[in-house]
């Protein structure tokens, strides 16, 4: 026992902790180099306010990071729920329907590279008649950029359902509805989990770059108001905040997605 | 009239390949009641003869009948034992089963419905795994949760198809006793498909062979006149077994119905010149002084 433990000790923390202590050193090493770039003990006296005091609220742009990256989740959550909702059925049908994968499938190709900058525009433009056109342009951009992977992954799922599995519902003459419940959304729900993962991933990936064409309150917002106001200690901050966050949530999803697999 | 008839039925497959047949001009005739078993080689086209009966693929030419109507699509009137067994791995033994009671008793009660599944998996004694899932079984116990399936849907014909070709030795003696002592309590009318020869003799009324493919065909059927209930270890010991056997087997193995492969060979032998000693050598000055050789170019035709 007391072996497997030390493996253990030296498999998830001497080792991984050699790691954030290289990273420390190469750090200290780019700052002794560059005078613009603030070091660990300076990055750390430089954002304590924000940390010690994560949920104030001082004004629009000075809150505690969590407060921050709270509002951003929050708009995250938002967006990757109308992917999931958009972006499941179109799975479906991509990978039920020849035709319709025929007659979908090069458009989506096309569509699905295209950056989240470059769909925050024609958001703002869709969405300028509505109260507020820069939350709905945020939300259709999250929502368009993090659908794919849903629906790639449903589609997927659905084709590799084997065909025993549809034969048993032939031989039972299981209803259209029954069948879908009953046999396909189970048997894809395995594929369809990882992609919401990966879709997840890229919703927080967007939440940044949204925030910051923006500058709204927020993980990304923050981080480019610290840069315009050459505060680059809050700027690295909010990069080991935001890979944090995303890291965790990658876990939780995964968490998820193993109690999905079946056989 | 037949229970269930095929009219000179073929099928194939179009792949890659372009068209490939499987089956060409099945005939066959099935009494209601009757246990037949058909009995081929692997890929001979078995599963997609049962796939035909099952409603599960249309033929290309030729009519399947059952009740003298031609099968339109699946059924649960006939209830199908899937090779790999094919059970929803999400959903627990109970529930499996109770997915095809749910269909074919739509207008019973819930407690009617319920009573109707545990009993079959009583009949497949599976009481005590009801609440496992499908990967906590062991391969013979998931084909017993499948057979119990396909009867729980009260099917009029019951379609095996090569159940028992996964399992080992032992599990699939004991579960061809439970096919049996459940066909000799309910007498229905089953079709096994079986590349088990003995197998279809303990099990069925009449023995089909097919053919190896592609264009499989049936052979000859072979009826099975040994009195029931049959002992696996009598069984051995009556004439009839080895007969049945020796014509099943004499029809699958037999030159007529394969294609006869002839390879032909050429054999270059060494040049090492060998003296024939029964020549008298040849010591009249002026004569050749070589002795004869015998490396030369042969032909050989193999069959197999």
């Amino acid at each position: 026992m007391s072996e497997q433990f030390e493996k253990k000790v030296k498999d998830y923390l001497i080792l991984p902790l050699f790691g954030v202590v290289c990273f420390m050193v190469l750090w200290c090493v780019i700052c002794s180099v560059t005078d613009n770039l603030p070091n660990p003990i300076k990055m750390w006296h430089k954002s304590e306010l924000f940390i010690y005091e994560p949920f104030a609220k001082r004004g629009e742009m000075d809150q505690g990071i969590l407060r921050f990256t709270g509002l951003s989740i929050s708009l995250v959550g938002q967006g990757y729920l109308v992917a999931l909702i958009f972006g499941t059925p179109l799975g479906f049908f991509l990978g039920l329907s020849k035709l319709f994968t025929k007659s979908f499938d090069p458009i989506i190709q096309i569509l699905r590279p295209v950056s989240p900058l470059a769909w925050y525009p024609l958001g703002l433009v869709l969405f300028e008649l509505s109260p507020e056109p820069s939350y709905f342009a945020s939300l259709f951009t999250i929502s368009v950029c993090a659908m794919w992977p849903t629906v790639l992954n449903t589609a997927v799922g659905v084709r590799a359902i084997p065909q025993d599995y549809l034969n048993v519902a032939k031989v039972l003459k299981l209803s259209r509805s029954k069948t879908l419940f009953k046999v396909l959304i189970p048997a894809t729900l395995p594929y369809m989990f990882t992609g919401f993962r990966l879709s997840l991933g890229i919703a927080w990936l967007v939440i940044v770059a949204v925030e910051m064409l923006k500058g709204q309150p927020g993980i990304g917002g923050f981080l480019w108001d610290a840069y315009n106001a050459g505060n680059y200690s809050l700027v690295i901050l909010c990069i080991l905040v935001i890979g944090l966050v995303g890291f965790t949530l990658d876990r939780l999803m995964s968490l998820v997605e193993g109690k999905f697999k079946t056989a | 009239m037949a229970f269930i008839e095929f009219k000179n039925v073929s099928k194939g497959y179009s792949g890659a390949q372009g068209f490939s047949p499987v089956l060409k001009d099945i005939n066959l005739q099935i009494e209601e009641g009757e246990f037949v078993a058909i009995v081929g080689y692997s890929g001979a086209g078995k599963t997609t003869l049962i796939s035909l009966i099952a409603g599960l693929i249309k033929p290309d030419s030729g009519q399947v009948l059952m009740n003298g109507k031609e099968i339109q699509g699946a059924d649960p009137e006939r209830g199908i034992v899937f090779q790999n067994y094919s059970l929803l791995p999400w959903l627990t033994v109970y529930e499996n089963i109770r997915l095809a009671v749910d269909e074919v008793l739509s207008d019973k009660s819930k407690e009617e419905q319920d009573a109707h599944t545990l009993k079959y998996i009583k009949m497949v004694n599976l009481s005590h795994a009801k609440e496992r899932f499908p990967k906590e079984l062991s391969g013979g116990m998931r084909q017993r949760v499948s057979v119990a399936r396909a009867l729980a849907m009260n099917p009029k014909v019951l379609l095996l198809d090569e159940p028992l070709s996964a399992l080992d030795a032992l599990t699939r003696a004991t579960l061809q006793d439970e096919i049996k002592n459940i066909w000799e309590a309910e007498k229905k009318t089953v079709l096994l498909i079986t590349n088990d020869v003995d197998e279809g003799i303990l099990l069925a009324d009449r023995i089909i062979p097919l053919s190896a493919g592609p264009g499989a065909t049936l052979g000859a059927p072979v009826q099975v006149q040994i009195a029931r209930p049959r002992d696996r270890k009598k069984i051995n010991h009556e004439p009839r077994f080895k007969e049945i056997r020796k014509e099943v087997n004499g029809y699958l193995l037999g030159l007529g119905t394969k294609p006869k492969l002839t390879l032909e060979k050429k054999f270059v032998l060494p040049a090492i010149e060998p003296e024939d000693l029964d020549h008298p050598r040849n010591l009249i000055p002026g004569a050749s002084l070589t002795p004869i050789r015998s490396n030369e170019v042969k032909r050989e035709r193999v069959e197999v």
